[in-house]
C-alpha cells in the first residue's frame, strides 16, 4: 500500500475509534440542530426558512471540533516527526490528513443532513441542494481548517485559537452554501452559488496543503 | 530592492525613521487640521445635510484599515522570502493599528448609518466584510501572542497573513454577492463633488500619515525593547 493510503487509513481508523472525534462531531451537529428550534420557537415556516443557514453553521462548527487534533496528537507523541522523515512529501501528508478529516467528519455530516432537514420541514428540492452544497463545501472546511490546525499545533490551548483564525476565512463557504439553499427555496436556480462554492473548495484543496506543510515544517523546527 | 534591504537593517532604520518621524507627524497634523477645517466649512449636502461630515472621518478610516492589511501582507511576504526580522517587527507593529482603524471605520460607519439608513447596523456587504476583517486582525494578533518562540510566531503569523490576503478579496466578493446596500465608491468614478473631494483627500492623506507615524513609533519601540532586553540579559550573565 502507498504511504499516502496508509496514512489516510490510519487517520480514519483513529478518528472512528474511541477518543476520535467523528461520532462526537455528528452528535454535536444533531444537538445544535435540536437546540435552535428550542431557542427560536417551533414555527415550522420560520424553521424551514432558516434551515439552510442553521445546518450550514452547525456543520462548520461540528467540523471544527475535531480539527484542532488534526496534527496535534501526532505532534505530541512524536509520530509527526517520523511522518515528516518518511518519503511522503509533507504536502501530501497534509492532503492525506485533510482527506481523512473530511471522510470521517464532513462526509458523515453531509449524510446526516437530509434527516435533520426533515426536522426543519425543508422542502425536498432544497434538501437536495443542501446535501449537494455540504458535499462540495465541507472539503473546504477541512482544507482551510488544516491550515489553522497546523499553525496552532504546538499550542496547548490551540483549540481556542483555531476558530478565531479560520472562521472568518470560512465565511464564503457559509455564504455560498446557505445561499444556494435559500435560492432554491425562492424557486431560483442555485447553480451559480454551487459553482462558486465548488470553486472555493477546489482553490482551498489546492493551496492549503502547501500552507499547512509550511507551518508544520516551522513547528518541527526544520 | 537594494534600497529596501539597506533600511531593513534595524540600525539604519532607527536613523532614517528618526529623521522622517517629525515630518510625518507635522504632516499628519497639517492634513487633518486643514482637512477638518475645509470639511466643516463645506456646504451641507443636499441629501445628507450636515451628516456628510461623517464621510471625512469614516471613509479614510476604512481605506486605511484595508491598506494596513496590505502593508502587513507585504511585510509577511518579505519575511517569508528573505527571513528579515525587521519585516516581522513591522508586520507585528502594524496589526493593532489596523484593528483600530477597522474598529474606527465600523463605529463611525454605524454612527453615520443611523441618520442615513435609520439603524446603527445593517447586514450590508461592506459592513459585514469589515466586521470579518476585524476578526481576521484579531486572529492574527492572537496567533502572534499565543506562540512564545518569537521566530516561530513570526513565521506562523506571516503564513496566516498571506492566507488572509488571498482570502480577503474572496470574502469581500462573497459578501457583496450575499447582500449590498452600501453606496459604491465615489472618488475615482468622479461621483464626489469637488467641494467635498478636497477635504476628503486631505483627510485620507492625514490618516495615511497618521498610520505611518504611529507605525514607525511602534517599530522603533519594538527595536528599542529588544535592545534593552539583550542588554539586560548580557548584564545578568
Amino acid at each position: 500500500m502507498s504511504p499516502f493510503a496508509t496514512l489516510l487509513l490510519r487517520d480514519i481508523k483513529l478518528a472512528a475509534r474511541s477518543g476520535g472525534g467523528a461520532a462526537l462531531a455528528l452528535s454535536f451537529f444533531a444537538l445544535v440542530a435540536t437546540l435552535v428550534p428550542l431557542g427560536v420557537g417551533p414555527d415550522l415556516r420560520l424553521l424551514a426558512r432558516m434551515a439552510g443557514g442553521i445546518l450550514w453553521v452547525a456543520a462548520v462548527l461540528a467540523a471544527l471540533l475535531s480539527l484542532d487534533r488534526l496534527f496535534q496528537g501526532d505532534f505530541e507523541d512524536g509520530s509527526l516527526d517520523m511522518i515528516a522523515l518518511s518519503p511522503l512529501p509533507l504536502e501530501l501528508t497534509a492532503l492525506a490528513k485533510i482527506a481523512a478529516h473530511w471522510l470521517s467528519t464532513g462526509l458523515p455530516l453531509t449524510l446526516l443532513s437530509p434527516l435533520l432537514a426533515l426536522l426543519f420541514n425543508l422542502a425536498p428540492p432544497a434538501t437536495l441542494i443542501l446535501f449537494v452544497s455540504l458535499l462540495i463545501g465541507t472539503p473546504a472546511v477541512s482544507a482551510v481548517g488544516a491550515i489553522g490546525a497546523s499553525l496552532t499545533l504546538s499550542l496547548k490551548r490551540g483549540g481556542l485559537l483555531l476558530p478565531l483564525i479560520i472562521l472568518p476565512l470560512l465565511s464564503p463557504v457559509v455564504i455560498f452554501g446557505a445561499g444556494a439553499v435559500a435560492l432554491s427555496l425562492d424557486g431560483l436556480a442555485s447553480v451559480n452559488a454551487l459553482g462558486l462554492l465548488a470553486a472555493f473548495s477546489f482553490a482551498a484543496l489546492l493551496l492549503s496543503p502547501f500552507a499547512a506543510a509550511a507551518s508544520v515544517r516551522l513547528n518541527l523546527g526544520s | 530592492m537594494q534600497f529596501l534591504f539597506r533600511y531593513a537593517n534595524p540600525h539604519n532604520f532607527m536613523r532614517l525613521s528618526g529623521v522622517v518621524l517629525p515630518f510625518t507627524a507635522i504632516g499628519t497634523l497639517l492634513c487633518l487640521g486643514i482637512g477638518l477645517y475645509l470639511g466643516f466649512s463645506a456646504p451641507p449636502d443636499y441629501q445628507q445635510g450636515r451628516t456628510v461630515l461623517m464621510m471625512f472621518i469614516h471613509v479614510p478610516a476604512a481605506t486605511t484599515a484595508m491598506n494596513v492589511y496590505g502593508a502587513i501582507a507585504v511585510c509577511s511576504l518579505l519575511s517569508l522570502v528573505w527571513r528579515h526580522p525587521l519585516s516581522d517587527t513591522a508586520a507585528r507593529a502594524a496589526a493593532p493599528l489596523g484593528a483600530l482603524f477597522t474598529l474606527l471605520g465600523l463605529i463611525t460607519g454605524s454612527l453615520w448609518g443611523k441618520p442615513m439608513w435609520g439603524t446603527y447596523w445593517v447586514w450590508d456587504a461592506r459592513l459585514t466584510s469589515f466586521l470579518l476583517l476585524l476578526f481576521i486582525y484579531l486572529g492574527y494578533i492572537a496567533l502572534w501572542n499565543a506562540i512564545e518562540d518569537e521566530v516561530r510566531a513570526a513565521r506562523a503569523a506571516a503564513i496566516l497573513a498571506l492566507i488572509g490576503a488571498v482570502n480577503i478579496p474572496i470574502i469581500y466578493f462573497s459578501v457583496e454577492w450575499w447582500n449590498t446596500l452600501h453606496q459604491g465608491e465615489g472618488i475615482v468614478s468622479g461621483g464626489t463633488a469637488p467641494v467635498f473631494l478636497k477635504p476628503l483627500l486631505l483627510m485620507m492623506g492625514g490618516y495615511f500619515l497618521l498610520f505611518l507615524t504611529l507605525w514607525m513609533v511602534r517599530i522603533r519601540t519594538a527595536i528599542l525593547e529588544r535592545r534593552a532586553r539583550n542588554l539586560m540579559q548580557a548584564g545578568a550573565r
